[in-house]
Formats: structure tokens, C-alpha cells, sequence
């Protein structure tokens, strides 16, 4: 791998160090039970007019069940009106190319896929969605869908910081705070950043130009730093070209990459220092960013030296991969040249470690060992960091699992920061684990064998296998990213991944709600030296032992065929 | 319950001593591991339920297919098949055995529980015979020397000395007299003297002895709060791998190298988690048969799982960390009184001192000033001593003979002695005997008349003796993170002196039933778990409220049914081993599920070469153990996966080994056994086996 490589990857590391503690501080006053934040001059006036207009009593908290109701309401709600738009977007103003409404089945898929925090994208985003569309529909579901990952983030630390209560907050107070508060300022910083380095922000349609070859090209225009802005910092991940973040008026620069990358990451990392914070005991938040950070930095390296160490087979056939003053060297099939294998291997990996779902590069295109390390990335359940919110709760969860496997062996029932695991709590824990394997492997096994869904693949043999569970892993953990050579549009596919990305949403959000539910009634046993800590290094490996395990053991047998035997093979 | 710490329960045991490996257990264990074959036991345990379906399927493809088949697939389905029928049956035996030792015991107990006839009163004072099995609750009966209590119940009329070795394996007599706290009786158990009146307070089969059967038989075994929640965890694994082996078909399917269902069914119940479902409840069970073997019956498994968790323990002051009785442990002189003299008067005075502390201070003035031979006139044996006992009046023991008169007693007693005998008291005494006091210990002042002058000689320093080890016991407590709190009722100074010596948390001073009652409340609030032992009637409250709750069995039948276990040797002390136990029991569980989970790494990188590198040969390099063919491979680990269930028996029916560490170190030294030793054992294990297949030529 090039110098410049290592160097950039470094230099994230320390941005991240320094900027999300300072973030996670100020997320956790946001979400705090404090009654003063930072910023209430500015923000308490706008949220104060939003919960008059939505008759919202912010004083009012609710227990889980209402929490929950209200979250459902306000997603289908969201889904319904995103639904509508999409349908209706050909007789709708602010739709200067003229486009047509969108199909239904796809406009299903597009639906779920944005209320889901997804952003898959069964559709080309320049030529299938009007300006209306992408900014009144898409954009809103971009701020809103991830203040909802949040808000469930918000209401499980809740229900392990306070004791004998019964309520997790307000979540419309929530939605409200964290879109209002978060996620706009950091927007409108990122996208004035991104702007500078050359983004297009605009309300125009096409712009025809004459190659120097003399043909005539089309050029799109659009409000698109600020939807990709959100895009990156919401996880959300979902386009405004259909070429995503490899496009050079969505990604221009090595700067606007270097920025759009940390604006990926920013977020889910600050997560665990505001939870640390909010629990009242900050070594488990830089316990719980450790694991974070170590997951991600190995599978970060991990596709950023298989990217740059190029494919035998072309070595073969006598190409040069290697590192010269001509060529960034290394794999570059599906890459931009600007990002070279480096750059690209960096964002596959913090594409699928949230849930973000965005590429600068095409993963189908990677090396077999690249693209299976994203893969088995989104497979770990997106804990590494995560999405925005859901990321710590998973991350939570696996917490609590690892406590409650290896907790029984310092002579207690097992506990986690002075709650304990009960049935109750297993049960939970034990739906939430299961939720995304059985709808990822269930539909991905189905596609291997129905007729219908192998004609969408591009390739056969392993690599088409690989497209099958590459489809289902981004759709059942939101993530949204996808190996390309899949097509995605038939009503197969549109609607099991519709399926995959509700049940990889709200089955998982209603079990984090109800054991955040179930804690919160419970006393926390004080720590003492006859506690297991949960902050040590020793612990840190633990959890990300058993996240590689229990993941391994889902979806070894899977990958074995796909994309291992792939690399195996080369 | 004053009783000495260290009394050893094992040699008074009421139950028949077996080894856990007893030839007669394992017998009886390996026929009980057939009949648990019953659908409807196994149907308890949802992993193991899986392995026996898995195992009927295989034997059901095994016979449709073995007429097609060629016979070294015959023999590779017949082995495979075999070995899952054994991962059933040693998971069977396992269990079995952990029952073994119960049921061989309850056996023993049911013989000695003769069909016993009980006299029962009648209201105009006449008795009439009726079975004991009819006696029930208010009825009162007539037992006489000689004659077996007919059933629990309390001393309304008289006094008696029932032997309760029947119960406690404790051959001494006990008294038991109506009113007060040993009123209570036990059913089975031997009036030797006098007669009494007993008011039954139990029902027919729910009396003490009933209730000991059936928790040494685990008649009544409920699965515990952790073992549910735990069950949740190995069910919710089963359904994930159930799922990955099911969708490994299709997938299978499309890479064109569909798979023998025998294969598919091996290699899901090697990745289920059959280690700990099939010797989870063994654990369970060895736990309450080795608080069984201390003499302890707990009512619950809850109990014995509670026990390990609990974060602070309230300990008796007296006889739990002191030794029962005030012992001597200074004398201090008056001035112009030599040490050594103020020794020879203590112990004339004592040796007609028959209590406790009059014995002590023999003892200790022949230990730590040679006092010895001295008959009780001072210049060996004399005829014309007269012992001066104790008596509640004077509050003074001593000796007179021929003019010489020595007088040993409480301070103000002993002044008035020697001024009515015409002596002086010095002014030191006052001060000395205040000393004493403040420090917690007790005062005696002993005094004498030689030649007709009276004088104060000195003070004997009585004090509270802190047991034995029970810093260390205190120490290890505490880095286990439990906090002790002592109880007693003596004053807090002297409560403070005694819980510094000892190394207590905390100290309880002054304390009434109600004040426990209320400390355990408080500590509860602050999400402790505490932990008691308590013997009297007015213990009852807070020994229900007390997470762990242990009853003396010399207390009331009203403590023992508070309490949730019954401590039959009344050893207070044994408290802290009943939370030893407890932990015992959660880290076995802990270390063989950590060990379970991990063993399945090596099994698939055995497993899923083996059946794919057929049609795809670059997968073969994940063999990473280089197993010789695909068959050994799969035959391999399924009998690694049942063989490992049978080594791990003595470990889970003895519990891993205890020792109080922190819970951080626990962490670090049990993951790295248990956690990497899981996963490398399979390695090691799954290879051999496949040495051994080939070598024997099967494939």
C-alpha cells in the first residue's frame, strides 16, 4: 500500500480521536437529563414552535411501548408520504427534466429503503427522481430517519443509566432534538466544506455540452451538497447520481473524499462517548469506542491492503499492480483514479461498518477478499461503528451477550453496568441476533435456487452467489451499498428486500426499545471488586470475540462458497 | 448454636457417604440414561431435543438408503448415526449421574422413616393410637422416652432430650422444652427422656423429613432464573445454526455440490451448543447435592444460584466470628502485685469455675505463666479447701481453706468483698477495669484474704475471641467484593473493637430483629443482595427478606420456614461457604458454555471442507488440520463433539475449581482456560481422532 495511503488512513484515526469526544460531550447534553444544553439561545425557540405546531408536550416522557407506538407511527407516516411523492412526482412542481412518476414496486422499495435509514437504491438516482422528490422525500427521510436511530440509541441509555423508573423519554422531544440539533448544524458545516471543493449545488436540469469529441453530453444539475452531506453523516448512504460518491460532482476531490469519509464515521464514534458519558461512567464509552475502533481499523486495513495488493491473475497476464510514478498501483477495476485502491478500501470498509451504504468505488469490482471483507463487515450486524444510533445499540447488545456468555464466570449472575440479565433481557437479546441472519439467509438461500432471481445476476459461479448475499446483507442491516452486478429493480427483488430492510429495521429497534423497557425498572448492583468490569481491554476483546464468532458461525458456511472460495481460487 | 467453628460436617453425616463415582451410581446411571430417551424428558432441553431428532432422522435415512448405498457409505451413515445416539445418551448419563448420589440418599432416608404411630390427645385429656400419617396440623400428641416423634411440630408441655441424629447426623442430645426458641421438634427424630406434649404444625407429606427427601432426590427441581435465561441463549443459537445449516443447501445447490443429509444433520449438531445443553442441568443438580454433602438443604436451586450473587453477608457476631464464650486473654496487676501471683489467685479462684470463662482462665494461666499443680490450697493438695462456687448473689467464685480466702468476680462485687473484709481498694482498679471495658473486653477482678488483711490482687481481661482465620476469610471476601456486616448486640465501642480485630466491613451494633430487618431493606435498596443466618422466631422477617436466608436447625420452625435453606449442623460460619458453593456453581455453568460456544470454530473449519472440496477443490485449503479424508473429517468431529461431553462430567458434577480472586482476575484466568483452551481443544482433539480413524483403516 502507497505511503499516501497510510497516511491518510493515520491522519482519519487522529481527526476521529480528537473530534468525537467533543461531539459525543455535546450529543450526550443533547440527550442528557440535564435540563440545560449547549446552543438552547438558538435551538429551544425552533423546537419549542415544532412541539406547538405538533401539539407535543416535551415535558411528558413515555415508557417503551409508547415510545415504540410513536416511532412505528411516525415511520409508516413517513413511508406513506414518501410513497405518495414518488407516485405523483410527474405532475408535481420542481422537475425540470420532466421525469416520470416512479413504478410502483419500485417505489415501495425506495420507501422502505429511505424510512429504513437503507438508502438502497433500486434506481438511478439523476434520472428517476425529480428535485421535489430527492429534496422534499429523500433529503427529509435522510435528516429524519436517522434522528430515529438515534432516538432508540437515546431511550436504551436511558434505560441503563437511570434505576426503578419507568419511562425513556419523549420521542417526538427526540426526533426533534437530534435532527434540530445535530444533524443540521453538522450538515450545513459539511455541505458548505464539500461545496468548496467543487459539489454541485443547484436547481438546474441538464446542462447539454459538446465533447471535445464532438458528441453531444448531457450534464445534471441538482441541490446535491446538501442531500450528500446528510447522506454521509445520517449513515444513510443513498445517492444523488447513481454513481454515488464515485461521482465527481457528489465527490471531487481527495479533500471532499478525506471529508465525506470522517463525515461517515463522525457520528456512530461519538455515539459511544456520549453513551459513556450518559451512563455516568466514561471508561465504558472509550471501552465501547475501543471496540469500535479496533473492529473497523482491521477491516479498514484489511480491504485497503487486499485493494492495493492488486489480483494475481493479472500478474499473469504479465500487468503491472505495482506502485510507480505513472500509477497508483494496485487493483483498480471499478475505482476512481483520483481515490486510487487505498482510498477505496478505507471507504468500503466505513461504508459497511455503518450502515452508511454510500461507495466511491464499485464493490462488485473488488478483489474477491476485498469485497467478502465488506460483506462480512455489514455481517457483524454493523457494530463497527454502526448507523447513526442503531450502531451503539447493536454494539450494546453484543455487550450484553458477551456478558451474559463469559459473565457466569466470575461467580455471578450475569450483569451489565450493575443490571441484570434475566430471561427477560436473553429474550430480547436473543430476538435481536436473530432477526437479521434468519431474514438474510432465507431469502438469500431462496434467491440462489428461484429461477426468477438468478436472472438478475451479472456473474455465475461464486461471485454470483456473492452478489445474492452482498443484496440481502445490505438490505436486512440497512446498509444500502451494493455489488452492483446485481439487478436489483425486478419485483423479486424489490419487494424481498423491502421485506429484508423493514425486518432488519424495526425487529431489531423494538427489542432494543423493549430491554431498554425492561432495564430501566431495574436497581443497578453497586460495582465492586466482585463485579466484572466491562471497561478493561480483556472485556474489549471479548465483545469483538464474540461478535466475529457469532457472526462467523452464522455465515461461514455461506461465505465459504461465495467470495472465500472465490479468493481460494485466484 | 454456640457451637465451635471447624466442628467437620462430613464425619457426621446423617446420609451414607458416596463417592461421586461410586460403581452403584454409575450403574444405575446408565440405565437411567436409556429411559431419559422418553421424548417427553428430552423435550425439557431444546438443544438436546434437536441432537435426538437429528439422530432418529439419520437412523430413518440410514435404513431406506442402505440398500442403494455402497458399504463404505454404509458404514460412514452407520457411525455418524451411532455417535449422535451417544452425544443423546452421554448427555442422559450425565445427568443421571449428577442424580445419583441424591436418589441414592433419599432411598436411605425412606427406609429410616419408620411407619411410626403417634398417641394423639383428645380434648377431655384421654389419648388414643392413630398412624402418624393421619396426625395433622393442631393436633397434639404424647410422646414418652424411647418413642419417635410422630411428626415437626412444638413443645406445648414439658422438657426432654431428643436425639436428632436421624436428621442432623449430630449424636449429642438436644433439649427441647415448650415456649421460648427450642420449642421446635422435628418428625423421626428420639425422645430420650421425660416425656412432652408436641402441637403438630405440619401437614402429612409436608413435613421436614418429606421435604428432605425430596430436595436430595431433586423430586421437585425447577430449572433457576439463570438456567432459563441461559436456555434462552442455547435455544436462540440452536434456531441460528438450524437456520445456516438449512440455507447451506440451497447454496449448496447452486455451486452444484448438494450435500447428504446425513451430513447436514452431523454438522448441525456439532455446531449446536450440545456441550453445555447436555450438561447444564447435571450442574444445576451437582450444585444442590454439594450443598447437600455440607449439610446444608437448600429449598430452591434459586436459593444456591442467589447465593453466588450476593453482594453483602450478615454475620452473628457471636459464634459466626468469636468464638462462643468470653476468654481470658490478659491479667493486669495492681501495683506492688507481681504478674505471676495475681496468675496462681485467678486460677485457684476458677477451678471451681466450671463456665467457659472460668476454664479459660485456667488454661490460660498455665499457658502463659506455669501455673500448674497447684492444688487448690496453693501448696499442693488439700483436704480443707472449700470450693466457693458462683452464685448469682455474691456474683463471686472462689476458694476458702484454713484462713486463706481468694474470691474471683465481677468488679463492684469483689470491691464490696474486700472493704466488708476490712480491706483497702486501690484507686488503680477503677481505671483498669474502665480500660478493659472501653476496649470491649470484660473485667474481673480478683481479690484475696491472707492472714486477715484483705487486698485486691488484680484483673482478669476477658475478651471476645475472634475465630481463626476469619481475617483471611474476610479479606478474600471482600476481593470478591462482598462486604461483611457484623451483628450483635453489644454496644457500638465495643462492637467497633471486636469488628476491627476480626477485619469486618461494618459493624451493626446494639441490634433488635427489627434493626436487621431494616439494614437488609437498606442494603437491598442499594441493589445489594444479603445474605443471613438467623435461628429465633424474631429472625423470620429478615430471613424472608434476605436474599439468602439460612436457618439454624437447632432454630424455630418458624425460622426455618422463613429462611430458604436449612443449615442441619447449625454452623453459622457456614455461610460463607454456602456463597462459595454458590459461585462455584455460576462459573462451572459460565466456563463450560464459554468453552461450548468457542469448540465450534475448529468444527467448521473440519467440517465444510470436507464437504465441499469435492466439487470445489479450492476450499480444501481450509483443512487446515490436514484430516485425511472428508468422511474422517465429519466422522471426527462428531465424535470429538460427543466424546467431549463424557470428559467434561467429573467437571461439571464437581464443580470447577474455587478461589476467591477478583472478579477481574476470574475473568482473565477462566476466559484464557476455558475461552482459548475451547477453542484449541477441538483442534487437538478433532485431529487425533482422525489419526485414529485412519489408522484404523475405516476411511
Amino acid at each position: 500500500m502507497s505511503g499516501a495511503g497510510w497516511v491518510q488512513f493515520v491522519v482519519l484515526i487522529i481527526v476521529l480521536l480528537v473530534t468525537a469526544p467533543l461531539l459525543g460531550r455535546y450529543i450526550a447534553r443533547v440527550y442528557g437529563d440535564e435540563k440545560k444544553a449547549p446552543g438552547d439561545r438558538v435551538f429551544l425557540p425552533v423546537e419549542r414552535l415544532i412541539y406547538r405546531i405538533c401539539r407535543v408536550d416535551p415535558e411528558r416522557e413515555q415508557r417503551w411501548t409508547r415510545y415504540a407506538l410513536s416511532l412505528i407511527g411516525f415511520s409508516l407516516v413517513s413511508f406513506l408520504a414518501l410513497f405518495g411523492l414518488q407516485r405523483l412526482q410527474g405532475s408535481l412542481p420542481l422537475n425540470p427534466v420532466e421525469l416520470p412518476s416512479v413504478a410502483p414496486n419500485v417505489a415501495f422499495n425506495v420507501a422502505v429503503s429511505f424510512t429504513t435509514n437503507t438508502n438502497w437504491q433500486a434506481y438511478g438516482g439523476e434520472s428517476t427522481m425529480s428535485h421535489l422528490t430527492q429534496m422534499g422525500g429523500l433529503a427529509v427521510q435522510n435528516f429524519v430517519s436517522a434522528a430515529v436511530g438515534m432516538a432508540v440509541m437515546a431511550a436504551l441509555i436511558r434505560g441503563l443509566a437511570r434505576r426503578r423508573a419507568s419511562t425513556l423519554g419523549n420521542f417526538w422531544v427526540d426526533l426533534t432534538r437530534g435532527t434540530v440539533r445535530i444533524l443540521l448544524p453538522l450538515s450545513f458545516l459539511v455541505a458548505l466544506v464539500l461545496i468548496s471543493q467543487g459539489v454541485i449545488q443547484n436547481f438546474n436540469g441538464h446542462t447539454v455540452a459538446t465533447t471535445v469529441e464532438g458528441a453531444r453530453q448531457l450534464i445534471p444539475g441538482g441541490p446535491g451538497a446538501s442531500q450528500i452531506a446528510i447522506k454521509q453523516l445520517g449513515t444513510n448512504g443513498g445517492g444523488f447520481f447513481d454513481m454515488n460518491s464515485a461521482h465527481p460532482f457528489e465527490n471531487s476531490t481527495v479533500v471532499s473524499n478525506f471529508v465525506e469519509t470522517w463525515a461517515i464515521l463522525i457520528i456512530p464514534f461519538a455515539m459511544a462517548f456520549a453513551f459513556g458519558r450518559m451512563v455516568g461512567d466514561r471508561r465504558q464509552g472509550r471501552a465501547v469506542f475501543g471496540i469500535m475502533l479496533a473492529v473497523w481499523g482491521a477491516m479498514s486495513i484489511g480491504a485497503m491492503l487486499t485493494e492495493s495488493g492488486g489480483n494475481p491473475r493479472l500478474d499473469d497476464l504479465g500487468v503491472s499492480q505495482t506502485i510507480t510514478e505513472d500509477q497508483s498501483g494496485g487493483y483498480l477495476e471499478g475505482k476512481e483514479v483520483r481515490f486510487g485502491p487505498a482510498a477505496s478500501g478505507l471507504w468500503a470498509a466505513s461504508t459497511t461498518g455503518t450502515s452508511n451504504g454510500s461507495v466511491n468505488s464499485m464493490h462488485d469490482s473488488a478483489t474477491p477478499l476485498g469485497g467478502g471483507l465488506a460483506m462480512a463487515h455489514m455481517m457483524f450486524g454493523e457494530v463497527s461503528p454502526g448507523g447513526v444510533g442503531v450502531g451503539l445499540n447493536g454494539l450494546l447488545i453484543m455487550a450484553i451477550l458477551a456478558v451474559f456468555i463469559a459473565g457466569l464466570m466470575v461467580g455471578r449472575t450475569p450483569e451489565y453496568l450493575g443490571k441484570k440479565i434475566q430471561a427477560a433481557e436473553m429474550k430480547l437479546v436473543m430476538l435481536y441476533v436473530l432477526a437479521m441472519p434468519a431474514v438474510l439467509l432465507t431469502f438469500a438461500a431462496i434467491s440462489a435456487v428461484y429461477g426468477n432471481a438468478l436472472g438478475s445476476l451479472n456473474n455465475d459461479g461464486p461471485h454470483g452467489l456473492s452478489e445474492i448475499l452482498y443484496g440481502f446483507a445490505s438490505a436486512a442491516n440497512n446498509n444500502g451499498s451494493a455489488f452492483a452486478g446485481l439487478d436489483s429493480s425486478t419485483t423479486w427483488y424489490t419487494t424481498t428486500q423491502g421485506i429484508a430492510m423493514l425486518v432488519g429495521r424495526f425487529l431489531l429497534i423494538i427489542p432494543v426499545l423493549a430491554l431498554a423497557g425492561s432495564m430501566v425498572r431495574k436497581e443497578r448492583v453497586p460495582a465492586s471488586p466482585g463485579t466484572m468490569p466491562t471497561h478493561t481491554p480483556l472485556f474489549g476483546g471479548l465483545v469483538v470475540g464474540v461478535v466475529v464468532i457469532v457472526a462467523g458461525l452464522t455465515f461461514f458456511p455461506a461465505l465459504a462458497l461465495g467470495p472465500i472460495v472465490e479468493h481460494l481460487s485466484l | 448454636m454456640n457451637r465451635s467453628a471447624g466442628s467437620s460436617a462430613r464425619d457426621r453425616h446423617p446420609l451414607p457417604k458416596r463417592s461421586l463415582f461410586d460403581p452403584r451410581i454409575v450403574r444405575g446411571a446408565l440405565v437411567e440414561a436409556v429411559k431419559k430417551l422418553h421424548p417427553r424428558v428430552q423435550a425439557r432441553n431444546p438443544v438436546m431435543f434437536v441432537v435426538l431428532v437429528g439422530s432418529v432422522v439419520t437412523t430413518v435415512l440410514f435404513i431406506v438408503d442402505a440398500g442403494g448405498n455402497t458399504a463404505a457409505e454404509n458404514v460412514f451413515a452407520a457411525l455418524v448415526t451411532l455417535f449422535l445416539w451417544f452425544t443423546v445418551l452421554f448427555a442422559n448419563f450425565a445427568e443421571a449421574m449428577a442424580e445419583g448420589r441424591g436418589k441414592a440418599q433419599a432411598d436411605t432416608l425412606r427406609k429410616t422413616r419408620a411407619e411410626t404411630m403417634a398417641l394423639r390427645r383428645r380434648p377431655d385429656g384421654t389419648v388414643e393410637k392413630v398412624p402418624a400419617t393421619q396426625l395433622t396440623v393442631g393436633d397434639e400428641c404424647v410422646v414418652a422416652a424411647g418413642e419417635i416423634i410422630p411428626g415437626d411440630g412444638d413443645v406445648i408441655e414439658g422438657v426432654a432430650s431428643v436425639d436428632e441424629s436421624a436428621i442432623t447426623g449430630e449424636s449429642a442430645p438436644v433439649i427441647r422444652e415448650s415456649g421460648g426458641d427450642r420449642s421446635a421438634v422435628t418428625g423421626g427424630t428420639r425422645v430420650l427422656s421425660d416425656v412432652i406434649v408436641v402441637r403438630i404444625t405440619a401437614r402429612p407429606g409436608e413435613t421436614f423429613l418429606d421435604r428432605m427427601i425430596a430436595l436430595v432426590e431433586g423430586a421437585e427441581r425447577k430449572k433457576t432464573p439463570n438456567e432459563i435465561a441461559l436456555n434462552i441463549l442455547l435455544s436462540g443459537l440452536t434456531i441460528i445454526f438450524l437456520l445456516a445449516v438449512v440455507t447451506l443447501q440451497p447454496f449448496a445447490f447452486y455451486s452444484g455440490a448438494q450435500q447428504n443429509v446425513v451430513v447436514l444433520i452431523a454438522l448441525l449438531v456439532c455446531l449446536i451448543p450440545t456441550t453445555i445443553g447436555a450438561l447444564l442441568s447435571a450442574i444445576g443438580i451437582a450444585g444442590m447435592d454439594r450443598m447437600v454433602q455440607r449439610n446444608v438443604l437448600a429449598m430452591s436451586g434459586r436459593a444456591v444460584e442467589a447465593s453466588g450473587d450476593v453482594t453483602t453477608l450478615l454475620l452473628d457476631k457471636t459464634g459466626t466470628i468469636t468464638l462462643g464464650d468470653r476468654q481470658a486473654a490478659a491479667f493486669v496487676p495492681m501495683p506492688g502485685v507481681s504478674e505471676d501471683r495475681l496468675a496462681i489467685a485467678a486460677y485457684r479462684s476458677s477451678l471451681a469455675d466450671d463456665t467457659p470463662e472460668g476454664r479459660s482462665i485456667v488454661s490460660y494461666a498455665k499457658a502463659h505463666h506455669g501455673v500448674e499443680g497447684h492444688g487448690v490450697n496453693g501448696h499442693g493438695q488439700g483436704d480443707t479447701a472449700v470450693l466457693v462456687p458462683f452464685s448469682a448473689t455474691t456474683r463471686m467464685s472462689g476458694v476458702d481453706d484454713d484462713g486463706y480466702q481468694v474470691r474471683k468476680g465481677a468488679t463492684d462485687a469483689v470491691q464490696r468483698w474486700v472493704k466488708e473484709s476490712g480491706g483497702e481498694v486501690p484507686g488503680a482498679l477503677a481505671d483498669v477495669a474502665e480500660g478493659i471495658a472501653g476496649a470491649g473486653g470484660t473485667p474481673l477482678a480478683v481479690a484475696e484474704v491472707h492472714d486477715g488483711t484483705a487486698r485486691v490482687l488484680g484483673v482478669v481481661h476477658l475478651k471476645d475471641v475472634v475465630k481463626a482465620g476469619m481475617r483471611e476469610r474476610f479479606d478474600q471476601l471482600r476481593a470478591m467484593g462482598i462486604r461483611t456486616v457484623m451483628v450483635t448486640g453489644d454496644n457500638p465501642r465495643t462492637a467497633r473493637a471486636i469488628a476491627d480485630e476480626a477485619g469486618v466491613d461494618d459493624v451493626l451494633a446494639e441490634a433488635t430483629p427489627e434493626d436487621k430487618l431494616a439494614l437488609i431493606r437498606r442494603e437491598q435498596r442499594g441493589g445489594a443482595l444479603v445474605a443471613m443466618t438467623g435461628d429465633g422466631t424474631n429472625d423470620a422477617p429478615a430471613l424472608a427478606q434476605a436474599d439468602v436466608g439460612v436457618a439454624m436447625n437447632t432454630g424455630t420452625q418458624a425460622a426455618k420456614e422463613a429462611g430458604n435453606m436449612v443449615d442441619l449442623d447449625s454452623n453459622p460460619t457456614k455461610l460463607i461457604e454456602v456463597v462459595e458453593i454458590g459461585k462455584q456453581l455460576l462459573i462451572t455453568r459460565g466456563a463450560l458454555t464459554t468453552f461450548s460456544i468457542a469448540n465450534d470454530v475448529a468444527k467448521y473449519f473440519a467440517i465444510i471442507p470436507a464437504m465441499f472440496s469435492g466439487v470445489l477443490p479450492a476450499l480444501d485449503r481450509l483443512n487446515i488440520m490436514g484430516l485425511a479424508s472428508a468422511e474422517s473429517a465429519i466422522l471426527a468431529a462428531v465424535i470429538f463433539n460427543a466424546l467431549v461431553i463424557v470428559a467434561l462430567i467429573p467437571i461439571s458434577l464437581r464443580g470447577v475449581k474455587f478461589r476467591a480472586l477478583t472478579a477481574a482476575t476470574m475473568l482473565r484466568r477462566n476466559l484464557l482456560l476455558y475461552g482459548l483452551g475451547g477453542l484449541v481443544a477441538p483442534f487437538v482433539g478433532i485431529k487425533l481422532i482422525d489419526i485414529a480413524i485412519s489408522a484404523l483403516g475405516v476411511f
